[in-house]
């Protein structure tokens, strides 16, 4: 008992230390929090039939007129809320899988669990000509199962991030060559279906999928927050951290479940909307400036992706072209972290 | 840790053992062409492939086979092969990343968008039309992606041109599939190119690339001691005196000669770079003078089996040795992962 105190105090020190910027990442929480709220509004008010600021606040609050209750509970919100839930959960798994593996590279989208989702997704679609929800489902099922593979293939007393990265990638190649092969022989027209369910996007969102995926994020969140602390102290090296008395390889079990699991039950309903788990935590950091973990403006930086990518999605672009916000999110990500790096004033700082 | 992995190599990688195992190597690389000449929906005997190529009678029906189709598959796939192995290799060296392939520099990225637009805007479906594309494509993606990479302060460190190249991965391939899903003439012929394959192209587009793959493999194979001294670490690289901008700018250039012409040939084939040189490394030891030439050896293996397998295995039709060559590299990727105690690269 007095060890765990010990353990425990020890590590809240350590914990402590790579937190110094606090005030700047609260400063950073605030406006990126304020830009969610605004990029949500716009996106709520805006549209074939465009609101006034007042009659959305009125529709918001439940005084609004039957029309405009319509548009923005049945066609709007849905979208925007799944937006909000996915992105953060997109984000919150990218940042975990990047610290828990020290490896900028290793979001889902690079180390096969997105493909995995795609694959089975794709499967169900040109081969069994399914739709909707036996879609989500089977996405969701292989997600965990290729998660579930790599781990195991990469236990070897203990798993090692640089195991179960490099497996990963291994997988992800797998994968991606086993849809090169659904894709080269399906019909073409069920493939541009399937590439758009792997673009993924949060159009035609449900008030069903939305209590789901919420009931998941939040089971999941919360076990994340708790365990956070005890990232910061694997980030010294499982060494040092097994000396702070850490149980290294439960702590990483528990956390890339939680990633795994809020990374599969987003792409279940939305698709692997392309690059919100990769590039969210890097732009986070590089705005707090910090090496530390900085989880909740990942979080909101994954937020603020998916609602103006759905946003230009809709609207933004030429003609009547709509196109799922998977695509934008590439479009926009990309380039922004493309120009933090290139405006980084210390080379090579950790991202 | 570079020491210990200096002193790790003395034990495991003699000089003798070295060369002994490229000899191997060589050997199979010779069986294995060999069997790409032979095999196919007409297997044919040796015998029948030696008359071929030294004594062809233009009436023979497997004579024409093999000097058409079988040949110019084998040539393709033996340079490709050694591309994409000798880039994956200077790629790994220069970012010290174990997870990157060529095609973390944006090549295979610029040289598919290049393609896309070259089907989307002139309505060229033949893939010898796409090469010129897919290798302006692939250069201008690498030069995009190092010039950020080396704006910034510090240079092109490692974790800057991985984070860039993958960054400007995602954007382009939005891009593509934007231009897919919204045109589908577009899509059905894309879609055979995207997964890669050594058949369609003649000895006449080999030709006209050997050059920038011959430069390539030069640049390649004489950089090893560069990235020698670059994987000690940059500080320790600089204080031993090397030029760290200029070494990683030459190894940029070799990437993108061996890979945008890898590229233009065959298609983005990935998994070749990132797996050989995991391969090799077991067998070598850190030093990149032998990973290197291990690799321009056995790179062509993994592709020609791939291409071989692909033949045979869906009779009478074929699957594009792109597709089989990750189906076949995980699982030894997997292995080797699994076998070696890794200290990372």
């Amino acid at each position: 008992m007095t060890s765990m105190m010990r353990a425990d105090a020890s590590l809240r020190a350590a914990a402590a230390v790579p937190r110094r910027s606090t005030p700047k990442e609260l400063w950073v929480i605030g406006i990126l929090v304020l830009l969610v709220v605004a990029v949500a509004c716009v996106s709520l008010a805006v549209g074939a039939y465009t609101l006034s600021v007042a009659d959305l606040v009125t529709t918001l609050l439940g005084q609004g007129a039957r029309g405009d209750t319509v548009i923005v509970f049945r066609l709007r919100l849905p979208r925007v809320a799944l937006g909000i839930l996915t992105g953060a959960a997109f984000a919150v798994a990218g940042a975990l899988f990047q610290t828990l593996l020290r490896n900028s590279l290793a979001s889902p989208d690079i180390i096969g669990i997105s493909q995995g989702a795609s694959v089975s997704a794709a499967t169900a679609i040109l081969i069994f000509g399914a739709s909707g929800f036996v879609v989500s489902l089977s996405a969701f099922g292989g997600a965990l199962a290729v998660a579930a593979a790599i781990y195991l293939l990469s236990w070897r007393n203990g798993v090692s991030g640089y195991r179960f990265v490099l497996i990963g990638v291994g997988a992800a190649f797998f994968l991606q060559s086993v849809l090169g092969y659904l894709l080269t022989r399906g019909d073409v027209r069920e493939v541009s279906q399937a590439l758009v369910w792997m673009v993924g996007g949060v159009g035609g969102a449900q008030w069903s999928e939305i209590v789901v995926v919420a009931c998941a994020l939040a089971l999941l969140l919360p076990v994340v927050a708790a365990l956070a602390p005890r990232l910061r102290v694997l980030q010294l090296g499982d060494d040092a951290a097994g000396g702070l008395g850490v149980t290294v390889e439960r702590t990483r079990v528990l956390l890339l479940v939680a990633a795994v699991a809020l990374c599969a039950v987003a792409t279940a309903f939305v698709g692997p909307i392309a690059f919100v788990a990769f590039v969210s935590a890097p732009i986070a950091r590089r705005i707090v400036g910090t090496g530390s973990l900085a989880l909740i403006p990942s979080a909101l930086v994954g937020i603020l992706l998916v609602l103006s990518a759905d946003f230009v999605a809709q609207h933004a672009l030429p003609g009547e072209l709509q196109v799922p916000a998977g695509i934008i999110t590439g479009i926009i990500g990309a380039p922004y972290l493309l120009w933090l790096l290139a405006t980084a004033d210390r080379g090579g700082r950790g991202a | 840790m570079a020491t210990a992995l200096v002193a790790a190599s003395a034990v495991r990688a003699s000089p003798l053992r070295r060369r002994v195992g490229l000899l191997v190597a060589v050997l199979v690389l010779l069986v294995v062409v060999g069997a790409s000449l032979c095999l196919g929906t007409r297997a044919t005997s040796l015998d029948g492939v030696l008359g071929a190529l030294f004594a062809p009678q233009p009436d023979n029906n497997d004579h024409l086979v093999i000097r058409e189709l079988r040949v110019p598959r084998t040539v393709i796939g033996l340079v490709v092969g050694s591309a994409l192995a000798l880039a994956g290799t200077v790629m790994q060296g220069i970012t010290r990343n174990p997870l990157a392939d060529p095609g973390l520099l944006g090549v295979n990225a610029g040289a598919s968008l290049f393609v896309v637009l070259a089907i989307a805007l002139f309505g060229i479906t033949d893939p010898g039309g796409y090469i010129w594309f897919a290798f302006a494509g692939a250069a201008a993606a690498a030069a995009v992606v190092y010039a950020i990479g080396a704006l910034g302060r510090g240079g092109a460190t490692p974790v800057k041109l991985a984070l860039g190249g993958t960054a400007l991965t995602a954007g382009i391939t939005s891009i593509i599939t934007l231009l897919l899903i919204t045109d589908i003439d577009t899509l059905s012929s894309y879609r055979f190119w995207s997964v890669g394959s050594l058949v369609n192209r003649d000895l006449e587009t080999v030709s006209v690339l050997l050059p920038f793959l011959v430069l390539g493999a030069a640049l390649a194979l004489s950089i090893g001691p560069t990235l020698n001294v670059l994987s000690l670490g940059d500080d320790l690289a600089r204080g031993l005196g090397q030029r760290i901008g200029l070494s990683r700018g030459l190894a940029a250039a070799a990437i993108v000669l061996l890979c945008g012409a890898a590229t233009a040939l065959a298609g983005p084939i990935v998994f070749v770079g990132l797996v050989i040189p995991h391969l090799v490394r077991p067998i070598t030891g850190p030093d990149y003078r032998w990973i290197l030439a291990y690799s321009a050896v056995l790179g062509p293996v993994l592709l020609l089996t791939a291409d071989i397998i692909g033949r045979l295995i869906s009779y009478p039709g074929e699957i594009e040795a792109g597709i089989i060559v990750a189906m076949i590299g995980a699982p030894v990727l997997v292995a080797i992962v699994r076998r070696s105690n890794l200290a990372g690269i």
